[in-house]
């Protein structure tokens, strides 16, 4: 599969793809996307580009070990979920800004649950792909 | 078409069952996965299809009002779809495992491994 | 009065910690503890003597209406006395006769756990606790009968023992909660008051059945009295405590202590009386073909017990006394002559009464605690025996038409009894000592022989002055029996009356058979050819057959065989589904109602079904896992075009994933194995098509029922108005649902770290080779 084109657009294909995740995610809440199918496609361009580069080189993309986006992602979604708590308001109560910001719509505590889950989501995939391409 | 879509489920669930009464530890997950599928499937049916009409609220507008595909199988469907998937990855790291260790993938030689290890 | 009945517990949890201290000499102050509790309940005498009742309440579980409320009324104190007195000489017995014994502790460790929870039994006033003190006694009688587990033969009567017991216990918590519920409360003292509203409920029969149950096993009664004899195995002093004067009454004293709240119905009576009757006569007379003194003097307990049990039936005053009576007249020479055994036993290792004659000449003291026992027991006056025997034929005397029968069957039974007491308490001691035994036998230690002689004295004391006994302890015992004041007199010389000829005439042929009968081991073979009638065998019988089949039910269905457990559980549930679609619903569908197919949906549906045939059948790992991703694509077609767009994405996303994830472990993984056969592969084939049928049936049948849509209404009404999302889907994952989702996420990376750990961390020693 290391063919010098594949490898190629590789390189492009994979910010490309990754802005198309995260367009994915933030569109979720008003049309088909969310966090769980953003965070698919992130994980797929990587395991892309580690098909085509090789896994070190991905690695070397990435730069930290994706295990560590589990317990991040977990943590935002959890915080996301306690915020409410500081307005004494039940666990997971949407909380919502006032004014919507431009591009991204209306800003609540669902948007950073959501962002939560993509986290868990990349970290879940590429660690389980990375380890398993490792150990063969 | 709510016939076909019935027999397919059928059949999702008797090939699944079919593969997870060989001996095979890789048919077994094959037959897990099948299961799984045809699982979704039949949540999906039984709310109900309807064509062309997504559970999403027109720009315009501030509720549904219209007929609408019913939002909570769908709901239901994408987080077993997920975790479906991890579910699979650990099965067949499980199965590569167990094959390394116990060195047969025949599951009636599997019985008595706990003394064998 | 609850550190009174915690206190047994308490010293029997502290044994273990200072169990060093008291295994050598100083075994003997354990004995301390009945004897002080002895002390207490003796001083609630006079209280209780002029008719009043004490009751003390401990809060336990209030919710459930448990408490530890006790009592002490005339029948509780007897029972506390028995149960302290004899205690107490027991404990001292055992300082002798089990010294230097290498598990002493542990031995009083269950002695004070038994009497603990004896006392609890007879004192509760809530009868869910008076059934966990009767298990605990169940319980603590296991230990002390297989005491010496080394032996076979005592592990396997203890637990004859332990299933009886139990076996009955668990009818006492059935019938106590069925009489709570009737009664409307666990206490005794409103049972006691609402007594005719119990007899006239429709589950008094059962109620009955229960309580019965529990007694008669407990009791050793007819057809359950078989593990008592086997319970001898225990050493003599848990013989002398547990199975003569304590546990085995406890049955009689759950009888009694009913009896005014459940007797005077003639089902209470009649039942009462037909097992006791058989229980007594059936007992008394396997008594006669035993040599062994510890097998006769169990088979007269039986008897014994059965003639209590026959006394409660009958429920007059009279027999009601007689049988108070008859529990003290019988727990002091039944203990006494069970102790006597266990010194004859001590000193020349042997229980044979063949064998054994002329101790007089040795241990003179023993001997003569025997006899006066033997007299007790044989009803010989001024002893309290007589006194005992005289109130039981002047209560069967009294029984109007039947009482010819009644009185026959006693009668019958003391004859019998007499020439027991006998077999076991004089002849060891009469006549020549035989030379084997002639300078190996000695005087037994002080603390052997001087508790069954103070038990011995007492009952030739209690016989010459009755009025000791009889204000003080019988009255208020009668006058809990019978819920009413008693009128009796004891005494001795009634003048000359049919009660006296009988008298004579039990004693007189009963000594007279003493000498006629002579027991021999011929008798005992003769006997035993019985043995395979008897309801012992029978339950063996029946026992070993359950634990078979449910070896052989076990080895059928727990194979460790995945697919045979598959194979089981689908196949039950296709019959059952398929039974009850056959029976109740038309299979029906309605054409019309369904959409129109059009050519791309039916292409789709035909690609997949091709692609499942594929990947069940193909020989190859690649192509079957090439066909599941187009399954899984397919599937992904599905949702598009039935309006679920995240769906498709989803499933788009995690198939690819799916298959890159196999591709990287095929060739890893074993390749397919072929070890069916193609008999194998058409018996499974049938039973996943004909699953799969079902699944579809059903399925159609669900969409011929209306559909609730409430749930999903719901979520599109407020989707936006109140989550500010117009993609109801993302809406309930992220917002409405977001605590499952939350917990989602954390599976997904559990499993995640789980394929990380067990692929990195490596198992040591497998892995290196």
């Amino acid at each position: 599969m290391k063919t010098i084109i594949f490898k190629t657009a590789s390189t492009y294909l994979l910010p490309i793809l990754l802005l198309f995740s995260v367009f994915i995610l933030l569109r979720g809440h008003y049309l088909p996307g969310g966090g769980f199918v953003g965070g698919l496609i992130a994980s797929i361009a990587y395991v892309l580009h580690s098909f085509a580069n090789g896994l070190d080189r991905t690695k070397d993309v990435i730069k930290f070990h994706p295990g560590f986006l589990m317990p991040v992602g977990l943590s935002l979604s959890l915080l996301s979920g306690m915020a409410p708590l500081l307005h004494e308001l039940p666990f997971m109560t949407g909380l919502w800004a006032h004014d919507p910001v431009p591009v991204l719509g209306n800003i609540g505590s669902a948007l950073f649950f959501d962002i939560g889950v993509y986290l868990v989501v990349v970290g879940v995939v590429l660690t389980i792909i990375f380890t398993i391409s490792e150990s063969i | 078409m709510e016939l076909l879509l019935a027999i397919i489920v059928g059949l999702l669930y008797a090939s699944g069952i079919y593969m997870m009464l060989r001996r095979s530890l890789v048919k077994l997950i094959i037959g897990l996965i099948l299961l799984g599928n045809g699982a979704n499937i039949l949540i999906f049916l039984l709310g109900r299809i309807v064509k062309g009409k997504p559970p999403i609220i027109e720009d315009s507008a501030k509720v549904l009002t219209d007929i609408y595909a019913d939002p909570v199988p769908q709901a239901l469907i994408l987080t077993a779809i997920v975790i479906s998937f991890g579910l699979q990855a650990f099965a067949i790291i499980l199965v590569k495992r167990a094959y390394k260790v116990v060195g047969t993938d025949d599951l009636d030689q599997m019985n008595a491994t706990d003394e064998d290890l | 009065m609850l550190i009174a009945v915690l206190s047994g517990f308490i010293l029997a949890l502290s044994l273990p910690l200072t169990g060093k201290i008291f295994k050598g000499k100083l075994s003997v102050l354990l004995s301390a503890l009945p004897i002080i509790l002895f002390a207490y309940f003796i001083s609630f005498m006079p209280e209780v003597g002029e008719g009043r009742e004490l009751r003390y309440f401990y809060e336990w579980v209030p919710s459930a209406g448990i408490n530890l409320s006790f009592h002490l009324d005339g029948l509780s104190l007897l029972f506390t006395l028995l149960i302290t007195g004899i205690g107490s000489l027991v404990f001292l017995y055992t300082s002798a006769y089990l010294k230097g014994h290498e598990y002493l502790d542990r031995f009083y460790g269950y002695l004070s756990m038994f009497m603990g929870s004896m006392l609890g039994l007879v004192l509760s006033d809530n009868i869910i606790c008076m059934f966990i003190f009767w298990e605990l006694t169940s319980i603590s009688s296991f230990f002390l009968i297989g005491f010496n587990n080394e032996n076979e033969e005592s592990r396997k009567s203890s637990l004859l023992a332990l299933s009886i017991t139990g076996f009955g216990g668990l009818f006492l918590l059935a019938g106590m909660i069925t009489l709570g519920y009737a009664g409307g409360s666990f206490s005794f003292t409103e049972l006691l008051a609402s007594s005719a509203l119990i007899k006239s409920h429709e589950l008094y029969g059962l109620i009955l059945f229960c309580l019965f149950m529990a007694a008669f096993t407990k009791s050793a009664q007819f057809p359950f009295h078989f593990w008592l004899p086997g319970a001898m195995a225990a050493p003599t002093p848990v013989s002398t405590y547990l199975h003569s004067a304590t546990m085995v009454k406890a049955g009689i004293y759950l009888l009694a202590r009913f009896t005014p709240v459940l007797g005077n119905h003639p089902w209470w009576n009649n039942t009462l009386i037909i097992i006791g009757c058989i229980t007594m006569l059936y007992a008394a007379i396997h008594a006669l073909f035993r040599i062994d003194m510890k097998g006769i003097l169990a088979y007269s307990t039986i008897s014994a017990l059965g003639m209590l049990v026959f006394l409660i039936g009958l429920g007059t005053d009279d027999a009601l006394l007689a049988a108070s009576v008859f529990i003290i007249v019988h727990a002091l020479y039944k203990a006494t002559l069970f102790l006597v055994t266990g010194i004859v036993d001590h000193e020349t290792n042997t229980r044979n009464i063949t064998r054994l004659s002329g101790l007089n000449k040795v241990m003179l003291p023993v001997g003569i605690t025997s006899i006066v026992a033997a007299c007790v027991s044989a009803g010989i006056p001024p002893t309290f025996g007589f006194l005992g025997k005289d109130l039981i034929y002047e209560a069967t005397l009294h029984m109007g038409d039947w009482s010819p029968w009644l009185t026959g069957a006693a009668v019958m039974t003391n004859i019998l009894l007499v020439l027991a007491g006998f077999l076991a308490g004089v002849k060891p001691f009469v006549g020549q000592l035989p030379a084997e035994f002639k300078g190996n036998v000695h005087m037994p230690y002080t603390l052997l022989w001087l508790p069954p002689m103070i038990l011995a004295a007492l009952g030739l004391i209690f016989g010459l002055f009755p009025v000791l006994l009889e204000h003080s302890l019988l009255y208020p015992v009668v006058t809990s029996l019978i819920n009413s004041t008693p009128d009796f007199h004891l005494q001795l010389w009634h003048g000359l009356n049919l009660i006296l000829l009988l008298s004579t005439i039990t004693i007189g042929s009963g000594i007279a058979l003493y000498y006629i009968l002579k027991p021999s081991e011929e008798l005992l073979a003769r006997a035993t050819r019985f043995e395979g009638w008897s309801p012992k065998s029978i339950v063996l019988l029946l026992a070993g057959g359950f634990s078979k089949f449910s070896g052989v039910w076990t080895s059928l269905f727990q194979n460790g065989y995945l697919r045979y457990y598959l194979t089981t559980i689908l196949g039950f549930l296709s019959v059952l589904v398929a039974y009850k679609l056959f029976q109740g619903v038309n299979i029906y569908i309605d054409i019309d109602s369904l959409s129109n197919i059009t050519i791309y949906e039916a292409v789709t549906m035909f690609i997949m079904a091709v692609a499942i045939g594929f990947a069940v059948f193909s020989k190859s790992r690649l192509a079957a896992v090439a066909s599941m991703g187009v399954v899984g694509y397919a599937i992904c077609l599905i949702f598009l075009f039935y309006s679920a767009p995240d769906l498709a994405m989803t499933q788009f996303s995690i198939d690819t994933l799916t298959v890159i994830l196999f591709v990287l472990v095929l060739y890893n993984l074993p390749k397919y194995l072929n070890l069916s056969d193609t008999r194998d592969k058409i018996r499974d084939g049938i039973l996943a098509l004909s699953f799969g049928a079902l699944i579809s049936i059903i399925a159609l049948e669900v969409l011929n029922e209306p559909v609730n849509r409430e749930t999903s209404e719901f979520y599109a009404e407020k989707a936006y108005t109140e989550a500010h999302g117009k993609n109801i889907v993302n809406v309930i994952l992220v917002d409405f649902r977001g605590a499952d989702t939350m917990v989602e996420i954390t599976v997904l990376t559990i499993a995640a770290l789980g394929v990380f750990s067990l692929l990195k961390l490596r198992l040591k020693n497998i892995e290196k080779e």
